[in-house]
């Protein structure tokens, strides 16, 4: 039977990784995540199944140090919130362009700047629409519970080494810090030296006699190479728009009118659905669990049912640009978020969809 | 006689190491770049490690530093190369990784990184080449730039109330517990690229013992950037750098 542990979702992310074959974990203390890095520093998996695990200098240093570590073809990853992220972007870009594959969980706090160390969904820009310089996107897992923490370190691997780019967890405060029961899914191993050089021969694994040099880099100064290049990358997304999708819906098979929600709002908004449906309103809830590629066709299959749509949202609103994007002004698209890492409630929610229906 | 009487196997003295490839180098006549990476690509073949060697190339002129040596080769961001380093040698503790960085990427940019890879011990080897100048951006001041000297960004010379003093870096690193060597060397001269050769293959044998981190600093000619000519710039390095950048071990345990 499988084992299951009542933990955090921070404890999840870290436990996953030991248990999911990482390699390297490369990470700077921050809130509200640091249970992660505490964990595996609790842990110590160096002594179990050989994982590295580095307190870095800066976030700065820990998104290159997994830079390092996925040009060698190993399975690395980081943490860190918000702020650590802004740091990063420099370093994802740098992955992206390089086509280097990496986990990176963002447990997101309220910004902007120093902000609050509050659950927010404000990193949905900077996580979806790029966030460092140049046309490049990732892969973004939203997850919801503590299971998906878990799940979503393997799934993310998976989706990295797919696509050669790096995965983004994006959590937020309340997914990070809720404890709830998690099954332990079966241990994968690491792969040894010899396994990586054969399944990964792009990999920086010292130049044998038997092949040409490895480089890996993101630089290509002749303009006709670079466009290939960044063809290359778009082919890339649009491939995982085709593939990769993923996303849940609760009661929409009848629905008129539709929540978007993702993360902790995507639990919150669920039991908004229920009272709805006691009131007779015929409410779904549409959870996007991969943000990029963003479930704009699933939006779309359900637009012509709909009479509105609304994006809830611990942001300004960021994800209601793509729902504006797949709905095409074909019915109204509403909005309701709170600021500065106040969660609401199921109720206030519902008030806040009425009022807007009743327009 | 004919030459070709001449060109035979056996009278061969001297062969160009193979993990220097045939590419022709983009560096402009007179740098030192070149020297540095031929003797690097020299010590990689006499241990024998060019299949455990893996290099960490910077952003500066020596970018391209993958065109020339055949090994496998990460570039790194801006100053970030300690980093990568960091990762590749404690995921691959069997290999030899070294960074190779300028003084803007080094001093400049990547100061936090490179103080905390040596603060650390990391089992790696770092060449930095101080010319004093950024070369590839077309002659900026750079943190080692010295008082006086005239850059595109300080027209009128390097002065301390505007500008500051030149960042001792190395002399820094020395003070770091997690270094085991470090040194400072040059390759004006035969002989003087002599010695730095022997450096480099200390700091590599030093990464197989496990020792910590290998430091060596080539104080270098950027004859472009300094507007001389390569002969001249060679002179203007030894009156001028040396002094202030005193070649020599600053630690060796």
């Amino acid at each position: 039977m499988a084992e299951h542990i009542l933990m955090k979702g921070n404890e999840a992310i870290a436990i996953s990784a030991i248990r999911n074959g990482c390699d390297g974990y490369f990470g700077y203390p921050i809130t509200p995540q640091s249970e992660i890095m505490e964990t595996l520093m609790v842990e110590k998996p160096w002594e179990t199944t050989g994982m590295v695990v580095l307190q870095a200098e800066s976030e700065t240093s820990s998104i290159n140090m997994l830079y390092g570590g996925a040009s060698c073809g190993k399975k690395v990853m980081t943490s860190s919130s918000s702020p650590g992220l802004s740091l990063m972007c420099e370093g994802l870009s740098y992955l992206a362009g390089a086509e280097l594959p990496c986990v990176v969980v963002n447990v997101v706090r309220g910004g902007p700047g120093l902000g609050t160390i509050q659950p927010g969904q404000g990193d949905y820009f900077q996580a979806c629409k790029g966030g460092g310089h140049g046309d490049y996107k990732m892969i973004v897992l939203a997850p919801s519970s503590a299971q998906e923490m878990y799940d979503f370190v393997d799934l993310g691997f998976d989706l990295a080494f797919k696509y050669l780019s790096p995965a983004l967890i994006l959590a937020d405060g309340v997914v990070g810090q809720m404890m709830e029961k998690v099954e332990l899914r079966p241990m994968k191993d690491r792969m040894s030296n010899e396994e990586i050089a054969q399944k990964y021969p792009w990999a920086t694994t010292g130049k044998t006699p038997d092949r040409k040099q490895n480089v890996i880099t993101s630089l290509a100064l002749d303009a006709a190479v670079h466009e290939r290049l960044n063809d290359k990358l778009q082919a890339k997304y649009k491939q995982m728009e085709e593939e990769d999708v993923r996303f849940e819906t609760y009661m929409c098979e009848d629905a008129e009118h539709v929540i978007v929600a993702y993360g902790c709002m995507a639990r919150i908004c669920e039991s908004t659905i229920d009272q709805a449906r006691a009131e007779g309103i015929k409410l779904g809830l549409l959870r996007p669990i991969t943000l990029f590629p963003f479930p704009t066709k699933e939006i779309q299959r359900l637009t012509p049912q709909l009479k509105t749509i609304m994006s809830v949202e611990l942001s300004a609103g960021q994800m209601i640009e793509d729902i504006r994007l797949a709905v095409n002004g074909q019915i109204p698209v509403n909005f309701f978020g709170r600021l500065g890492g106040i969660v609401p409630s199921p109720e206030e929610v519902y008030e806040a969809f009425k009022k807007e229906i009743n327009k | 006689m004919d030459v070709k009487d001449i060109i035979k196997p056996e009278n061969k003295v001297y062969s160009k190491t193979s993990v220097l490839t045939d590419n022709v180098m983009h560096y402009c006549p007179g740098c030192s770049h070149g020297t540095v990476h031929k003797l690097i690509a020299e010590v990689i073949d006499e241990m024998g490690i060019q299949d455990k060697t893996i290099g960490i190339s910077p952003v500066g002129c020596s970018v391209f530093a993958y065109n020339y040596l055949d090994i496998d080769w990460q570039q790194a961001a801006h100053g970030r190369a300690p980093a990568l380093a960091t990762a590749t040698a404690r995921l691959f503790p069997d290999k030899y990784v070294f960074t190779y960085q300028g003084d803007g990427d080094l001093a400049s940019i990547g100061t936090a990184e490179i103080m905390h890879a040596c603060n650390r011990g990391e089992n790696i080897v770092v060449i930095f080449i101080n010319n004093a100048i950024y070369g590839m951006t077309g002659g900026q001041m750079a943190p080692t730039t010295l008082m006086g000297m005239k850059t595109a960004t300080s027209p009128y010379g390097r002065c301390e109330e505007l500008h500051g003093k030149p960042l001792k870096i190395t002399e820094l690193i020395s003070q770091l517990e997690g270094t085991c060597y470090v040194t400072r060397q040059s390759v004006q001269s035969a002989a003087a690229a002599r010695k730095t050769k022997r450096a480099i293959r200390k700091a590599f044998e030093n990464c197989s013992q496990k020792k910590g981190t290998s430091f060596v600093e080539v104080v270098s000619a950027c004859n472009s950037g300094w507007k001389l000519s390569p002969v001249k710039a060679n002179e203007w390095m030894v009156e001028n750098m040396f002094p202030n950048y005193p070649l020599g071990d600053l630690k060796d345990r």
